[in-house]
């Protein structure tokens, strides 16, 4: 079975690179063939929904920086008269970003590796070791990724309080560390299920016990799926909403979007400050998309199909 | 004779098979013990402890639990805002599934074989990280840069409407009962549409070309070898991404908490914020229970749905690789 499986990847591999190759003949045939008003047409289209979609923060971008007078006065749309840094040292004070920062990046770090260890264990289990009803467990893993918050919220609320963990990042840590660990079990218990059997063999002959195996052999070949699986964890835990909403309750330990949203209705939130508290919110997400933007979705498209 | 020998050599292999089986099973049980520990304490039993909470009466903290069986389930029947809050789902459907999805259908094949042929894959992948970009943002953030610019007074929609367009009184879109709803979806398809465009692009480049090479010589148009080939090609892909959006819908909550709080009137409460401030508002705790019970059970369901879809999906693809 396992040497059919093998033939049938060369044969996927022989096939898709013929068909590459073809693709790209047919590219060069299509090229030569029409260069109608229409694609222009079709291209702009494209990118006036680009616009449309990037408006929303060009006008934050443009309207952090003007003062309170200048925004009352012009359009929303027109560049500012000058640079006016006011709105952002406001939110910066009042919010304290720095602390909001380090409380956002250390509860993401840490819950975003304790779920990629979780999962990278669980999935060596369910998917290499087949324990026994190993496909009903992850079928249940499945189904609690899914589950709204709501449903175990209250409980989770009134043991952390306590225990007296309530206002704690540790908690956003845990709750996010298993919720994402039961998404990434059942994402590599399925990419590991299809892990070369020969190789764990050749490990076993060699006397490599489980830990052995798990370390020098496992996790060396999926480095790259559980480096995207991190990635995954730290933007989710980083945006994470509901659960910080009600864990985090005083200014020392929010994190950033808590913070924002918590600033909402507030006297100093004028609209320069809305806007350059949103921007300096938002440019740590945009700096890990910009780095990060092939693995992302690289990712996701694996965690559609599989 | 022969083939009577040949089944008994046949199942000693398998006898023999079945002890290697076992023995390459063993061990492998302990590194469940951290993950399932944790699920249990974390996810499992608060699950089962919530639906307890909610046969009861109870004002939350030191309080006295009471015994109410059903009651608050009956209770919810007869809530209105419980019946608004789900009614107000089918929105948030529309807004995170089916315009998203449709839109997404047509764009990742635009950028697909029309854009990427024409013009190169650096400009389709291009656009598609710009659609992509709102899909990254926190909620919460979005979702006070679009309270801004849907605000009556100094957002940016209405001043641009009064001072470009010298509309005299520009609608309350977040204070508007009549008009919230649309404000909130309007964030949320904003949001979502990248996500389909995403899945639905990488679910093409696994569509064999020379389908497409064929229709074409056929003399088939965009649009025909769109409905033939395309839509039926990545089928798996648009199953898996309404599912998952339609849970991700019937969870909606950052967006409601920051743009409208559920208001005006309850016109955009959501199941979600409704169970939220039933738990943290009134003290509600065992009504606030039930509906994320309820709310828990669809979810469930739809989440099972997904289960035996991948589940058969992924056996029909091992019959045709055996094939």
């Amino acid at each position: 079975m396992s040497t059919a499986t093998v033939k049938t990847n060369v044969k996927h591999g022989i096939q898709a690179r013929m068909s590459r190759i073809e693709r790209k003949e047919n590219r060069k045939g299509l090229n030569k063939r029409k260069k109608g008003p229409l694609r222009w047409v079709i291209l702009a289209l494209c990118l006036v929904l680009a616009v449309l979609i990037l408006a929303p923060l060009f006008l934050m971008a443009i309207n952090a920086f003007k003062t309170p007078a200048d925004y009352t006065t012009g359009s929303p749309l027109s560049l500012p008269k000058s640079l006016y840094f006011g709105g952002l040292v406001n939110f910066w004070n009042a919010v304290n970003f720095p602390q909001k920062l380090w409380n956002s990046l250390w509860i993401a770090v840490i819950s975003a590796l304790i779920s990629v260890v979780l999962s990278l264990f669980n999935s060596f289990a369910l998917g290499i070791g087949r324990v026994r009803g190993s496909s009903f467990i992850i079928a249940i893993f499945m189904i609690l990724t899914m589950l709204p918050g709501e449903g175990f919220i209250y409980p989770l609320f009134y043991m952390f309080n306590a225990i007296g963990m309530g206002n704690s990042g540790w908690t956003i840590v845990i709750i996010m560390g298993i919720i994402n660990m039961a998404f990434g079990t059942y994402l590599l218990s399925s990419v590991m299920s299809t892990f070369p059997r020969e190789i764990l063999e050749a490990a076993q002959i060699d006397g490599a016990g489980r830990w052995r195996t798990l370390w020098d052999v496992v996790f060396p070949i999926m480095k790259s799926n559980l480096a995207v699986l991190f990635i995954f964890f730290f933007i989710w835990t980083w945006n994470e909403f509901y659960f910080t909403l009600i864990f985090l309750v005083s200014g020392d330990t929010q994190t950033i979007p808590i913070a924002i949203a918590s600033l909402q209705g507030d006297r100093i939130m004028d609209v320069p400050t809305i806007n350059a508290g949103s921007l300096i919110s938002l440019i740590p997400a945009l700096i890990f998309f910009l780095i990060f933007q092939r693995t992302l979705t690289k990712g996701i498209t694996a965690g559609a199909v599989k | 004779m022969s083939s009577h020998t040949r089944s008994a050599k046949k199942r000693e292999l398998t006898a023999q098979e079945k002890k290697y089986e076992k023995k390459a099973r063993s061990g492998y049980g302990r590194y469940l013990i951290l993950g399932s520990v944790g699920t249990v304490v974390v996810l499992l039993i608060p699950f089962v402890i919530n639906i307890w909470i909610s046969l009861f009466n109870w004002r939350g903290g030191f309080s006295k639990m009471r015994w109410v069986g059903l009651g608050n389930y009956s209770k919810l029947l007869h809530d209105a805002k419980f019946w608004t809050s789900f009614s107000n789902s089918l929105y948030m459907i529309v807004a995170m599934v089916i315009i998203p999805t449709l839109i997404g259908l047509i764009l990742s094949a635009v950028l697909f074989d029309y854009i990427g042929q024409e013009f190169g894959g650096k400009t389709s992948s291009f656009l598609r990280a710009c659609y992509y970009i709102p899909q990254i943002l926190p909620v919460g953030v979005a979702g006070i840069l679009w309270n801004w610019i849907l605000n009556s007074q100094t957002g940016a929609i209405n001043r641009i409407l009064s001072g470009m367009f010298g509309v005299a009184n520009p609608p309350d879109w977040l204070g508007d009962p009549s008009f919230a709803i649309y404000a909130v979806m309007l964030m949320l398809i904003w949001s979502q549409i990248g996500y389909p465009v995403v899945i639905f692009m990488s679910a093409l480049g696994r569509v064999d070309p020379e389908l497409y090479e064929a229709a074409a010589l056929d003399g088939a148009g965009w649009w025909k070898r769109f409905k033939a080939i395309t839509l039926p090609q990545i089928k798996p892909e648009v199953f898996v991404v309404v599912l998952t959006c339609t849970v991700a819908a019937l969870k909606v909550f950052g967006p409601v908490y920051v743009l409208t709080k559920g208001g005006p009137q309850s016109s955009t409460l959501v199941p979600s914020y409704y169970s939220y401030i039933n738990f943290f508002g009134k003290s509600q705790i065992g009504y606030g229970a039930a509906i994320a019970s309820v709310l828990a059970i669809l979810i469930a369901i739809v989440a099972s749905v997904i289960l035996i879809f991948q589940n058969r999906s992924a056996a029909a693809e091992r019959e045709g690789a055996r094939v």
